[in-house]
């Protein structure tokens, strides 16, 4: 396949503008024509929705969850990067730009990070006028901070719930369009297959989670929002109904999956306690700013503190491992996200991890304390000592935190073009879902930049190009042969769940992936354990539909069967991930292969042979998928090596 | 440690429910009250009985999904903290826990723990928002919002809407919930043009959702997971009745 | 008119009919308390009586104690309406409930309290209102000017220790009625202030729900004492 990534001629500030105009426009009088469907109702699609209704459109949005407000966006904390310089610290356009490419390990398009960054202003000032109570100075300004490294104060926040108010504010977007009868809201309902006809999107086939109830959704384009897919580890920081269903059933019927193998591991999450573990708690990574991150020197002193025999206080300095200052002296604590995860695990594979498991090491705020006093950092990281003492049950004023990397955020995703359409014509990817912007590492607030860049001001100019050009009359009936097929389908799959009677619940199943793709696929990978993790999949496709255990009806509220259908992708996209991260023979951001390493173990990225977005095509079932690549061409940045030393 | 539990089984709306008792002996301490429902419903499933369904998402207690009462509290009995924050170190080997929904008439049973909150959704239909299209915002600095004032408007928005307030009234009233959203956006300037109208539309239909009245028992704000103060009911109180007098709907 | 009656049969406008007439009620009790002080004086009823007379007859007075009876009928019938609204609210109660860890039992009980409050009120006005009015009171003369010796009924009524009791223990109820609905009132009106809130609930604390209590409970007490020459 060809892929066209439609990237605008000219120079790369000019481009989005130039975009802009060439594009053609929907007659007002005519936008009420069209329905446009949105899946996912997260920062991306309900930003998407609401802005999309407002021009006129009609527009389903649809979300598993009982609400729209509580799609995942909500738990991001930290807080949204936006190029306004209004610290005067020399902050542009340009700076996040080239900062948020170069934190992709510049394997991320140029024109659309530019985009991105351009945008980024707007999206302050339109969350502002919603309503959004970003923090602000006592002067009545906005305040920022630095975040993630940054050399500059660009990132807004709202306490530590920046996401939660900024979805808020996309859902009262949102909800006002439903109030003003444009859009239709369908909760509980979730996306079980794309139809495709005529080459081109044209519905999507859903399950009401209440009922039980298969039906057909027609529209003219078809947006997907639905976030990431960090829970094929089974354990990560997402929600627990995250998933990648609606994306990979999109995929099968002929989206190209790029970059699947990007992941972000996020350093500075709680430590698993037991088998039972759920799911994995993030800190804001603001904690590295104070706290000094260790473990013991000695593999003996660690057991010991994991048999619970000496306290970590017990140990003298010089029986300590500060090893992100010992390794990276200028960076010291405040490494990249991926830097500073992979030498945690290190440590912990040496045997010197801490806690129960010994796969944890310590995060500890003894010397700020002395140092700044205890009413300083309660007041900098208060909320969050109080979050991490209600898990673990331990007072981190006392005896320092344990951290562990945790899956945090999926940069891989479908592939779009620079107006955010996928392969299949009329059907769209924003926000998380799709893999564009950056590249093999996100940095930190740009996750909640993307989504809401992507829903309040890109979709609604790029859509209505395709949209004008289609034509209000270009749309089939949901009882045409391509809708009732892909509802046979659909309801063949639940009936085909339902019966196998297997002996095994579908978390565990889950689990067994999740293990798989940790060990081999996480936060270091190797050719070989790459290939053994092919083949455990291959053989857990096999076990899982052989011996799932989904009790109960299709016809009802069912939650083990939601979840099969969901870890049933998730398996087909953990051999894909494997997959794409073979094929990348090289480290990169959060791709960290063994063999390509610099002497003294950092990432070795091969700009030569690898600065291409590898997306995936599906060839059918049990079959390899097909490579296609996009080569990125770098015009405005020079490709250099990352180094925190 | 070992735990009884007596959950509310109900497979759907239309049908009775009830109690049923389980036992569980392995459980660990470190667990998350929801983690402790997973064992259960892992055993259930592998002895071939219907798993409990609850509503749970993020688990970390900012989506606002799990609601379950536990031991006649909602969220159980840590206040400030949502049912997936709850551990159970908070209880002791042997205890006997009751578990039941939220019960309210405007959170009807779906299944099991689960209930419906769209209530909730219709309530900020009706007017929790500021009426500003994408792309017709000014520059964010222009309207200057001082930090005490964003740091009040932040108190009511922290809302997660679990629908807790309504489980702890007394009269399974909504009035935190709704209040949070009136005051935040009457605090706000960007919220002052449309504050009468908003008042009287989502009190309206809040009351058509079926909630109570409010008997300022306080309990919402004690059980709230975000400790919503109820210094925002009274706004909304002030801010209805001054809609109520200056507003020129005459019509209600 | 639309908009008033939809107001005032809104949650919230129900809320404030029952905090204008409840706030309007409180007030009373203080007029109420402090005429009621002259049973205290020791003259032998005079000062009581005087006052009775004054209260019977003063036009303005007259006017305001019709809109006293009012607000009673009101506020009750208005609980009661907002009672079964709220109970209606959760049709499925809770199978175990612990609302002590979240809530004062006064504000959670204000419908049973304003129940007793209101036969109590019954009887107050059976024993004393109904009969100084169509009862057979008997007359003193003070100053050559007759008067109803309502001092007299009192004293009768609260000669039965039973009487008493009954009082002192509806006192008892008034005083959790208003450590509750003094505040609560001011929140139904929106009145809530980081300065003056704190006033506010000191006043219902323990002005409206201790000393007046108190002063009306100290009266059956006093007459049933000085009736038995026990002071």
């Amino acid at each position: 396949m060809k892929l066209e990534s439609k990237i605008p001629a000219g120079p790369l500030a000019e481009k989005w503008a130039r975009h802009k105009f060439s594009l053609k426009l929907v007659n007002p009088a005519n936008k009420r024509k069209y329905e446009i469907i949105v899946v996912g109702t997260g920062l991306a699609g309900a930003s998407a929705a609401a802005s999309l209704a407002e021009l006129g459109y009609n527009v389903k949005a649809f979300c598993f969850q009982d609400s729209p407000r509580r799609a995942h966006s909500i738990a991001a904390q930290g807080g949204i990067n936006a190029a306004k310089n209004y610290q005067n610290d020399g902050d542009s356009v340009f700076r996040l730009f080239y900062d948020t490419i170069k934190g992709g390990d510049y394997r991320a398009r140029e024109a659309n990070v530019h985009r991105l960054a351009e945008v980024s202003v707007n999206i302050i000032d339109q969350c502002v006028a919603q309503g959004v109570p970003f923090a602000r100075e006592y002067g009545g300004t906005l305040a920022n901070r630095s975040f993630g490294g940054a050399q500059v104060s660009r990132t807004f926040y709202a306490r530590g719930q920046t996401g939660q108010q900024l979805l808020l504010g996309a859902y009262s977007a949102l909800s006002r369009q439903v109030a003003n009868g444009k859009v239709k809201l369908y909760p509980r309902t979730e996306m079980l297959d794309l139809v495709v006809e005529g080459g081109k999107a044209r519905g999507i086939i859903t399950r009401n989670l209440i009922t039980g109830k298969i039906e057909s959704h027609s529209a003219h384009a078809v947006l997907l929002c639905t976030g990431g897919y960090g829970n094929v580890f089974y354990l990560s920081t997402n929600a627990m109904g995250s998933n990648v269903t609606a994306a990979w059933r999109a995929h099968k019927k002929g989206a190209l999956f790029g970059n699947p193998c990007f992941t972000q591991i996020h350093p500075t999450c709680i430590p698993v306690s037991g088998h039972y573990q759920s799911k994995l708690t993030l800190m804001s990574e603001s904690l590295r700013n104070d706290g000094r991150v260790w473990a013991p020197k000695s593999k003996e002193d660690a057991v010991r503190i994991q048999k619970g025999e000496i306290k970590p206080t017990d140990l003298a300095e010089d029986a300590r491992d500060y090893f992100l200052e010992r390794r990276y002296p200028a960076f010291g604590n405040l490494v990249p996200r991926d830097v500073a995860s992979r030498n945690a695990k290190y440590v912990c594979d040496e045997g010197r991890g801490v806690s129960k498991t010994g796969l944890a090491v310590y995060l500890d705020f003894a010397d700020a304390i002395k140092r700044d006093g205890r009413k300083t950092i309660e007041a900098k990281y208060g909320n969050l000592f109080e979050m991490y003492e209600k898990i673990t049950g331990e007072n981190p004023y006392e005896l320092p935190m344990m951290i562990y990397p945790a899956v945090h955020y999926t940069m891989g995703g479908l592939w779009v073009d620079y107006n955010l359409m996928t392969t299949i014509p009329g059907l769209y990817a924003l926000g998380e879902a799709n893999f564009s912007d950056h590249g093999a590492n996100r940095l930190g607030a740009s996750a909640l930049m993307q989504g809401l860049a992507d829903g309040y001001f890109v979709i609604p100019y790029t859509v209505g190009d395709y949209l004008a050009t289609i034509g209000p009359a270009d749309k089939i009936p949901v009882d045409s042969p391509a809708f009732k097929e892909a509802e046979q389908k659909v309801h063949a799959q639940v009936n085909q769940l339902l019966s196998i009677k297997g002996e095994r619940p579908v978390d565990d199943l889950h689990k067994e992936l999740g293990h798989i793709m940790w060990e081999y696929c996480g936060m270091s990978r190797t050719a070989e354990g790459l290939k053994l993790a092919k083949q455990k999949i291959q053989a857990l496709k096999k076990e899982f539909w052989t011996n799932v255990k989904v009790l109960g009806d299709s016809e009802e509220m069912n939650q083990a069967l939601e979840q099969a259908a969901r870890v049933a992708d998730f398996i087909e996209l953990g051999e894909l991930m494997v997959d794409d991260a073979l094929n990348r023979e090289e480290s990169c951001g959060g791709h960290f292969r063994e063999e390509h390493q610099t002497p003294d173990g950092e990432a070795l990225r091969d700009d030569e042979n690898f600065a291409y977005v590898a997306a995936w095509e599906y060839q059918g079932e049990n079959q390899p998928e097909l490579l296609n690549k996009e080569i990125l061409e770098f015009e405005n940045v020079k490709l250099t090596q990352r180094s925190y030393k | 440690m070992k735990i009884n539990l007596k959950v509310w089984r109900q497979k759907n709306n239309n049908t009775a429910g009830k109690l049923v008792d389980y036992q569980l002996d392995n459980v660990s301490e470190d667990m998350s009250f929801l983690e402790m429902f997973d064992v259960l419903n892992d055993s259930l499933t592998r002895k071939g009985e219907d798993p409990v369904t609850f509503d749970h998402d993020c688990r970390e207690g900012i989506c606002g999904m799990c609601s379950m009462y536990i031991n006649g509290r909602a969220h159980g009995p840590q206040t400030g903290a949502t049912t997936c924050q709850l551990h159970m170190r908070s209880f002791n080997d042997g205890d006997t826990i009751v578990v039941e929904p939220w019960r309210a008439r405007a959170f009807p049973v779906i299944k099991d723990l689960m209930v419906d909150r769209s209530a909730f959704d219709r309530i900020i239909q009706s007017g929790g928002y500021v009426s500003v299209n994408t792309g017709s915002a000014r520059d964010a600095n222009e309207i200057l919002i001082p930090r005490t004032v964003a740091d009040e408007a932040m108190d009511a928005a922290a809302c997660i809407g679990c629908g807790a307030c309504v489980a702890a009234c007394k009269n399974a009233s909504a009035m935190l919930f709704v209040s949070a959203k009136v005051s935040q956006l009457a605090i706000l300037p960007q919220g002052h043009s449309e504050h009468k109208e908003r008042a009287e539309r989502m009190v309206a239909q809040m009351d058509a959702e079926g909630f109570g009245a409010c008997s300022f028992t306080g309990a919402c704000s004690v059980e709230c997971p975000k400790s919503i103060s109820l210094d925002h009911i009274a706004r909304m109180n002030r801010e209805y009745l001054g809609a109520k007098l200056s507003s020129e709907n005459v019509q209600g | 008119m639309a908009w008033v009656t939809q107001t005032l049969s809104s949650s919230l406008g129900r809320k404030v009919i029952m905090s204008l007439t409840g706030l309007f009620l409180s007030t009373f009790l203080i007029v109420h308390m402090a005429g009621n002080l002259q049973l205290f004086k020791g003259d032998g009823g005079r000062a009581f009586n005087e006052y009775t007379y004054f209260m019977t007859h003063n036009p303005v007075i007259m006017t305001v104690s019709y809109l006293l009876y009012t607000s009673i009928l009101v506020h009750a019938l208005m609980a009661f309406v907002l009672t079964r609204h709220n109970q209606a609210s959760r049709p499925v109660k809770y199978a175990y409930s612990k609302p002590e860890a979240n809530s004062d039992w006064s504000s959670r009980n204000m419908g049973i309290l304003g129940t007793i409050l209101l036969l109590f009120i019954i009887i107050h006005m059976r024993t004393f209102w109904y009969e100084m009015h169509f009862g057979s009171v008997p007359m003193a003369e003070y100053d050559g000017k007759q008067y109803k010796n309502l001092y007299a009924v009192v004293q009768v009524a609260f000669g039965e220790w039973w009487y008493v009791l009954l009082y002192v223990v509806c006192m008892g109820a008034l005083g959790y009625h208003l450590a509750h609905g003094f505040q609560s009132g001011f929140q139904s009106l929106g009145v809530r202030h980081k300065k003056y809130t704190p006033l506010i609930e000191a006043l219902g604390k323990y002005f409206f729900a201790i000393i007046i209590p108190l002063a009306f409970a100290a009266m059956p007490i006093y007459v049933f004492l000085q009736v038995h020459h026990i002071i």
